[in-house]
């Protein structure tokens, strides 16, 4: 920190500086396509009346309100380089003061659009890694400027974040393999991710593209016609008898598992082709892929939380998956970045281990929730069940009948709530919360204590009544829910997480060191 | 009260009853007028949608935002705050100072003729990555504003 750049910025200081004002014209022609709609409800508006003249002053007029408004917030907007942290007023009616302390800024971008480029002007962006995606913006500011700010948080920054320019990939050889799927392991998960979806694409591709096919693709009396040319007939299909009928239809039936199996293992072995997950030193980094290889690095300190999930058959055959859920996105499909697709409980700890997660040990003591959660919503259910029975008796003047089988919808729904209550588990040890939740698809979170962004107990009005609380954590690209439990088990659960949260600085768990 | 956790909460600014009854006020202004039309068509006996209408807008304008005043509060600690909001449905926020990201001062038209802001808190969750505290002296709320910074500022050296 140079005392001569904290003096250049207190000039300014105070009152805070304007962006550019060239800015305004760069923001105002880029917008025009915007500005479209507007346009053609002015031409047409003014096409009803007799004057034709009326349509360029129209056309003016939206012109300048757009840039006038844009004059406006451009008057409005002003932004502070202060000490401590760099703050940004804007808003024409509604005054909106941010401010960014340096710790909190990840990442400074300049970005120059072709116009922008051509005035010499650029964009800065200012990431934080909040919730919200748009952090703070200057468009536009100059180019000197934008280096100008860039340098200087990256001054203000220097004493936490150092290790930016670890060379790419340098240390590929000798990093240490955490997990690897060999072509066995790939095709059992491809095993496990039967998949009918290549009926429902093939179906869209025919609904698309019939036009192109030289028949009526869902008449079926065509597709007869096209059996009876081979010699087979409707008539001795149903001439085969009842025993015939049953072999046909386990033949077709057989067919479609076994295209089911087919389809899933492919796309398995397209995507999940030697899978390989090694730790380096800037994180963990996964290979994949048949064709289209990826190569995904992980900083490990971005890690928030561990997800282990597992199905209903894989779980008896000891298969679980293990993703890591953090602030960024893996790929367009997975939101968690996926560290083993297919693993054993112990392979999947000891990648957890790495990432600072630790298997639960026994003392989390994983606590039930209280059951009258379950019946609460059960009840719940009662009024509109009872409504719909008293309206078909009265109304539709309908037998007992169809209330059985109301009453066997209220019944279906106490069963998926017993499930539901008997798999769902909560904890805490001294480290990590861990949630348990779902009787079908079995997923277990694991977040450590100083992950934690925010902590939350709500309680609705029937909670509220019966004492029972939920406890919502906020964590960094995921969630972690603990519901039904007692509002004093909430509270002292809190406190005790809020002890080893205060303690340590986002700054220091998010980056790396 | 069942708001037996240790701190006292602190209320809000009592102007905020005023400037919420204003924009409750203002926003449901439209079915009034939606309701007076449809009095003027003469579909209806007279009065029978109208005054209904006017008595929900008066208690929902008037009666709410002191209802909704009493159930805020805040508890400014040394390192975090927490935010506390509703009786039908409670909840109660905790976001430490050391997990803030950045933090805005709002104020509306309404707020600033009243002196108040609103100050919001974001944080990195994927829960409650806004946090929202209305109602407050402006004064207060930047130094509120300047107390979390100092706690970021502090825990980093």
């Amino acid at each position: 920190m140079k005392p001569a750049i904290d003096g250049s910025i207190d000039v300014t200081g105070q009152e805070g500086a304007r962006l550019h004002i060239s800015g305004l014209f760069v923001a105002f022609i880029s917008g025009l396509p915007q500005l479209l709609f507007p346009l053609l409800a002015a031409v047409f508006g003014a096409r009803k009346s007799d004057n034709p003249a009326l349509i360029p002053i129209m056309v003016g007029a939206v012109l300048a309100l757009s840039l006038f408004f844009r004059w406006l917030s451009w008057l409005r907007f002003r932004y502070h380089v202060g000490d401590d942290d760099i703050r940004v007023e804007k808003g024409i009616l509604n005054r909106t003061a941010r401010s960014i302390p340096y710790e909190r800024i990840q990442d400074v971008s300049i970005q120059q659009k072709p116009l922008a480029r051509m005035m010499g002007l650029s964009e800065v962006k200012f990431e934080t890694g909040g919730g919200d995606g748009d952090d703070a913006k200057l468009s536009f500011v100059t180019l000197d400027e934008a280096n100008r700010l860039r340098a200087l948080v990256r001054s203000r920054k220097a004493g936490v974040a150092v290790t930016q320019n670890v060379p790419e990939m340098a240390e590929s050889e000798d990093a240490e393999t955490l997990f690897a799927m060999d072509g066995k392991r790939v095709f059992i998960l491809g095993l496990y991710s039967f998949s009918l979806v290549i009926f429902a694409v093939l179906g869209g591709f025919a609904q698309q593209f019939d036009f192109l096919l030289p028949f009526d693709f869902w008449d079926y009396k065509r597709w007869a016609g096209l059996a009876e040319d081979s010699g087979v007939r409707v008539s001795t299909i149903n001439g085969v008898g009842m025993v015939g009928q049953l072999i046909l239809a386990f033949g077709a039936f057989t067919c479609l598992i076994f295209i089911g199996f087919a389809t899933g293992v492919g796309r398995t072995i397209l995507r999940e082709h030697g899978f390989r997950l090694t730790q380096t030193s800037k994180g963990f980094r996964r290979r994949r892929g048949l064709f289209t290889l990826t190569d995904v690095v992980m900083p490990t300190h971005r890690v928030q939380a561990a997800v282990v999930q597992t199905g209903p058959i894989r779980k008896r055959r000891g298969w679980h998956s293990l993703k890591f859920v953090s602030l960024a996105q893996d790929s367009k499909e997975e939101s968690n970045y996926v560290a083993a697709p297919l693993a054993t409980l112990d392979e999947l700890w000891r990648i957890s281990k790495a990432a600072g997660i630790a298997a639960p040990d026994g003392d989390e003591c994983l606590c039930k929730g209280a059951k009258l959660h379950w019946i609460i919503q059960l009840a719940l259910l009662m009024p509109p069940l009872m409504t719909a029975m008293v309206a078909l008796l009265i109304f539709a003047d309908r037998p007992l009948a169809p209330m059985l089988f109301l009453v066997l919808l209220l019944v279906i729904a106490a069963c998926l709530f017993w499930c539901d209550w008997r798999r769902y588990r909560f904890g805490i040890d001294m480290q990590q919360l861990y949630m348990r939740r779902g009787w079908w698809r079995q997923r277990l979170t694991l977040a450590p204590h100083i992950k934690v962004q925010s902590i939350e107990i709500t309680q609705g009005p029937f909670g509220r009544r019966f004492g029972l609380a939920t406890l919502k954590f906020g964590i960094a690209g995921g969630t972690l829910d603990m519901i039904a439990l007692p509002l004093p088990m909430a509270r002292e659960i809190r406190s005790a997480v809020m002890e080893k949260v205060a303690e340590v600085d986002y700054s220091a768990i998010n980056q790396s060191r | 009260m069942t708001d037996d956790a240790s701190p006292e909460l602190t209320p809000l600014d009592p102007a905020f009853i005023t400037t919420s009854r204003i924009a409750t006020a203002l926003g449901l202004l439209p079915f009034v007028i939606g309701a007076a039309v449809l009095e003027l068509t003469k579909l209806l006996p007279p009065g029978s949608f109208l005054v209904p209408m006017f008595l929900v807008y008066a208690f929902v304008a008037f009666t709410v935002p002191a209802r909704k005043y009493r159930h805020w509060g805040y508890v400014m600690g040394t390192d975090q705050l927490r935010v506390v909001r509703g009786y039908m449905f409670y909840s109660d926020t905790i976001v430490p100072f050391g997990r803030i990201q950045h933090i805005d001062v709002d104020q509306g038209p309404i707020d600033r003729r009243y002196g108040l802001s609103k100050l919001t808190v974001h944080t990195a969750g994927n829960h409650n990555s806004t946090v929202t505290l209305p109602g407050l002296a402006h004064a207060d709320a930047l130094a509120m504003r300047a107390a979390m910074r100092a706690a970021i500022r502090q825990e980093i050296l």
